[in-house]
């Protein structure tokens, strides 16, 4: 049996197991062992997305149009495709600043203005009251429900709701106390609270679990699948038009749309989003892994909602039963003792995630952005001289809890009865959107000034409480209702629901075209016509470009002023408590190698920015700034000193960009040096065996001539005849010196570029046959059989005609060289091949080997084993012929196979005929 | 372009091919009578087009290892 007692000491203990978990995280992270520094744990926390409007309102709105529940989380998916470019951003400045609400990120952007912040505050509070009374009025329903069991009774049908608005306030009440438990126990710099995270990431683990169960019963419990559920109710007159819900029940397309803008909005703007999303994160890096597990999780909480509000449908079809209950009455319809509790406890850790969440985040905004900055203004409370501030702070959080959940019981009290789940929340989504043009202008656009900050909130809230807060009051009767029907003083065109006329819109999406324009339009405008002042440039400069900052310091560089260090510290130890102070400054000292308290720091701009960032952590931008504004002297920068040091800044980028280059092109002329260096080392080498190998080649002709001289000299008896012959001798070698020393002489000249060519039309055919005729005395000796075969007429090339002669004079004597003599075949051809001759001396001799055929063109080298082989020649004919035809445009190589004999051929480019 | 930025234009893309999917005329076209293993069709298209969507933004949030700009 379901007794009341067994209803509340399950939540109790349910309530206890979390403050378990909260406890044992605060531990774990206490001992530097976090447990939350993990991305599952941050996308689930996430997931405090997930309210009782989730987990009991989206059947509801299911059951009436269909598919209207969806935008809410789709929208988000959209959103979250965007946070690589945007939230990442967010995150970085937020870690910079150590931002702690987004009361505290708006008022930091717009120059740390804390009437800014005062009014995010306010707007937060206001729009958010109606989302608590949500979670209140859920839980409060699913008790009073479940308690009734095994009879399912409407609270209203019996005239309950004074008796039900009494638990509201008791779980109001409760839920104070635990969010105290939970949120404010001490005051952390960064204000994370890693054990409510961990609490939260479970309760949406629950918060799923209870959903899926239900969801598994009712499809495959109660009817046979999903093919079966949906059949049955496609026979249902009502349910059919359920099929094709746009157009007809979910209204238009311009809703869907809406709809859709504002989740979007929500998911980065609501209080406790972004407290989960960016003040509790602890790595960026985890961003990746949220981007799509929190998208994924949504669609996994999403995908049984319609088969449990078409079952309902099917199982109470006379309607008495209201849609917003059906996940807890179904299981109760069907007996089902157990799952009806657990969907209860399901429903509960949805609301209480988002309390304590929402609670916190806004219990930080009014203690930093409302309540401190007005108290330190109060020069009579002497706040400045008390020594520690930390307990009032906590005091100030603690109030401002109890006192936001006992306004959100206000606000259910007063109009909580008169609208469905969702229709509740999204007043709420409404009011948060606003913050979207702030936010996101002011993250990407400079231009934004606080006064268009300002106007821009303003107008939009103020449309806002006209057209949505106030019909919501008026229709639980504590406005005359004639308000709606005829406008106030029976002005038709000011009529809150038809504002200027616009009619046949739902409320959400007239509410949003008005108050999007109004805010839109204010900040824009206003900022254009505004000219910032020095500190809202300097913020706007930082927040833009925050990717471009190195350091955490990218404030430290707008400070001149002087200070003192134990100032400083003793400022930060009234806010903070004197450990939190010591550690901090013991932090500072270590990161520039300093030992503190043993050396005395230097109160220099960086220290008083730290101080600043830190102290921002405790009590907001705006009151940190004044708080060490008080202690220090401090020159206020005008708006061209800050327009000075930005432009600095980015001169010193493009400063760094310009040395990047230049360092780039040294590397790039030191590779060219090093490459250069090589060869010259190479060419050095080269020289060196260039000169042994001409020595050795020039001693073997001098030594035998020295040989033969001295023979002739040491006999002058010799016979003639042997005389003669060794004259002959003598001569040869001689000659064969000179040719060798022309030779080398040549080599160097062309080497080193002095050699001076005269280029000339050369005639080929006529180079050929003096080049024959030159030499048939040798070919005549040798009795080689010379053929020459030339076409009629060939193109002229132009080069020097003694420097081809040589060539050509080169390969015949080689070809000779290596014919046998008697039987010897030279045949010379000379084809036109129309842009270029080509002429192959082609011999019968022995042939090259393969490996010699690239080796031969090189100085000094020759064919075949110089050890064995008797020398042909200098080695440098062939050098210089290549070098000579390469010159004038040509080319010169061999085919030749072993024993096959030789073909030297070489081109030359003809000269274009005129 | 570094690889932030080249994740980032495609997560933009991700946002605009979903601004597309869930919008005027796609959805008219799937609001129409019929279903696939027996869920209306409307439904089966936005729950996997939705699934789609995020299994892209997995891949492409998971493809590489982040570093620290």
């Amino acid at each position: 049996m379901l007794h009341g007692s067994v209803i509340i000491f399950t939540s109790f203990a349910y309530l206890g197991l979390l403050f378990a978990i909260a406890y044992y995280a605060d531990k774990r992270a206490d001992a530097g062992r976090p447990v939350i520094a993990n991305p599952y744990i941050y996308s689930l926390s996430m997931a405090v997305y997930a309210t009782a409007w989730t987990f009991y309102g989206s059947v509801g709105r299911a059951a009436s149009d269909g598919i209207g529940f969806l935008p809410i989380y789709i929208g988000p998916t959209l959103m979250i495709a965007l946070w690589w470019v945007v939230m990442r951003k967010i995150l970085r400045i937020s870690k910079q600043n150590r931002i702690t609400s987004l009361a505290d990120f708006i008022a930091s952007r717009y120059g740390k203005s804390a009437l800014l912040g005062g009014l995010v505050t306010v707007i937060a509070v206001i729009g958010i009251l109606p989302y608590i009374s949500l979670q209140l009025k859920a839980i409060s329903t699913s008790y009073f429900i479940l308690v009734q069991y095994p009879a399912i009774v409407m609270p209203d049908e019996i005239g309950v709701a004074p008796i039900r608005q009494d638990t509201a306030l008791w779980v109001a009440l409760i839920l104070a106390a635990f969010t105290i438990a939970f949120g404010t126990r001490h005051l952390d710099a960064a204000e994370h609270h890693q054990g409510m995270v961990a609490a939260i990431a479970f309760e949406s683990m629950v918060k799923l679990l209870a959903f899926l169960a239900v969801g598994i019963f009712v499809t495959f419990g109660m009817y046979d699948g999903l093919d079966d559920l949906f059949s049955r109710a496609s026979l249902v007159p009502k349910l059919q038009a359920m099929m094709t819900p746009l157009e007809g029940v979910a209204g238009s397309y311009a809703e869907w749309v809406w709809l859709t803008v504002l989740s979007m909005m929500a998911i980065m703007f609501l209080p406790r989003q972004f407290q989960v999303t960016v003040v509790e994160n602890l790595d960026e890096k985890h961003l990746a892994k949220a981007i799509w597990v929190f998208p994924a999780y949504m669609l996994a909480i999403n995908i049984f909602v319609l088969p449990i509000a078409f079952g309902g449908l099917l199982r109470f079809p006379d309607g008495s039963v209201d849609a917003d209950t059906f996940v807890l009455t179904l299981p109760m319809a069907e007996k089902q003792e157990l799952l009806a509790l657990l969907v209860f406890i399901g429903g509960l850790s949805a609301a209480t995630g988002m309390v304590i969440v929402e609670t916190i985040a806004l219990s930080t905004m009014v203690c930093n952005d409302l309540v401190m900055p007005v108290l330190l203004r109060m020069r009579r409370l002497r706040l400045n001289e008390r020594p520690d501030l930390t307990r009032l702070l906590l005091a100030i959080r603690r109030g401002a809890i109890v006192l936001i959940l006992l306004l959100g019981y206000l606000y259910f009290k007063l109009a909580g009865e008169a609208y469905a789940l969702v229709a509740i929340g999204l007043i709420s989504f409404a009011a948060v959107a606003q913050f979207a043009p702030v936010v996101l202008g002011g993250i990407f656009w400079k231009g934004g000034t606080r006064s268009g900050a300002l106007c821009g909130l303003l107008a939009g809230f103020t449309v806002w409480l006209y057209t949505l807060l106030l019909p919501a009051l008026a229709r639980s009767g504590w406005l005359p209702i004639g308000l709606l029907e005829n406008g106030p003083f029976g002005i038709e065109l000011l009529k809150p629901l038809q504002l200027f006329g616009l009619s046949g819109l739902d409320q959400i999406t007239h509410a949003m075209i008005w108050s999007m324009l109004a805010n839109l339009g204010g900040y824009i405008a206003v900022s254009l016509a505004d000219s910032p002042t020095a500190d809202e440039h300097r913020q706007a400069s930082v927040f833009v470009d925050v990717f471009r900052q190195t350091g955490e310091t990218g404030g430290a560089r707008f400070w001149r002023g002087t200070a003192s260090a134990p100032d400083l510290y003793n400022l930060l130890a009234r806010f903070m408590g004197s450990a939190s102070a010591d550690s901090a400054f013991r932090e500072y000292a270590a990161a520039r190698g300093h030992r503190w308290p043993e050396t005395s720091l230097n109160a220099d701009a960086e220290l008083v920015h730290q101080v600043e960032v830190q102290l921002a952590g405790a009590i907001g931008s705006a009151s940190a700034r004044v708080m060490v504004a008080s202690v220090v002297k401090e020159e206020a920068l005008n708006i061209d000193e800050v327009r000075e040091i930005l432009d600095e800044a980015s001169q010193v980028v493009v400063y760094s960009h310009r040395l990047e280059q230049k360092s780039r092109e040294l590397e790039a002329a030191t590779t060219g040096l090093r490459a250069a260096n090589e060869r010259l080392q190479e060419l050095d080498r080269m020289k060196d065996d260039f000169v042994a190998t001409v020595t050795h080649e020039l001693r073997t002709p001098l030594t035998s001539i020295r040989a033969f001289t001295q023979i002739l000299h040491d006999d002058p008896e010799m016979e003639m005849e042997q005389r003669e012959r060794f004259l002959a001798i003598i001569a040869k070698e001689s000659e064969r010196l000179t040719r060798l020393i022309n030779q080398v002489l040549d080599v160097s000249r062309i080497e080193s570029g002095r050699e001076e060519w005269q280029a000339t039309s050369v005639d080929m055919k006529e180079v050929i046959s003096d080049t024959v005729t030159a030499m048939s005395q040798v070919f005549q000796e040798q009795k080689i059989e010379v053929q020459v075969s030339t076409p009629e007429k060939v193109g002229e090339v132009l080069a020097d005609v003694d420097r081809i002669i040589q060539v050509m004079l080169n390969l015949l004597s080689n070809a000779a060289k290596f014919c046998e003599a008697g039987t010897g075949r030279i045949e010379i051809v000379l084809h036109d091949l129309s842009d270029h001759l080509r002429i192959d001396v082609r011999d019968n001799g022995p042939g090259i080997a393969a490996s010699d055929q690239l080796v031969i063109f090189d100085k000094f080298r020759q064919a075949g084993n110089p050890l064995t082989d008797k020398p042909h020649g200098s080695g440098l004919g062939l050098h210089i012929s290549r070098t000579i035809v390469e010159h004038f445009g040509g080319r010169l190589w061999v085919e030749s196979r072993r024993g096959c004999g030789a073909c030297f051929s070489f081109t030359l480019p003809t000269r274009a005929i005129p | 372009m570094s690889d932030f930025e080249y994740r980032g234009q495609r997560f933009v893309a991700i946002c605009m091919l979903g601004v597309l999917l869930f919008n005027y005329p796609l959805l008219a076209l799937f609001n129409v009578r019929g279903a696939i293993f027996g869920v209306p069709l409307l439904y089966a298209y936005i729950f996997s087009a939705w699934a789609i969507l995020i299994a892209l933004m997995a891949w492409l949030a998971e493809s590489h290892t982040l570093e620290s700009r």
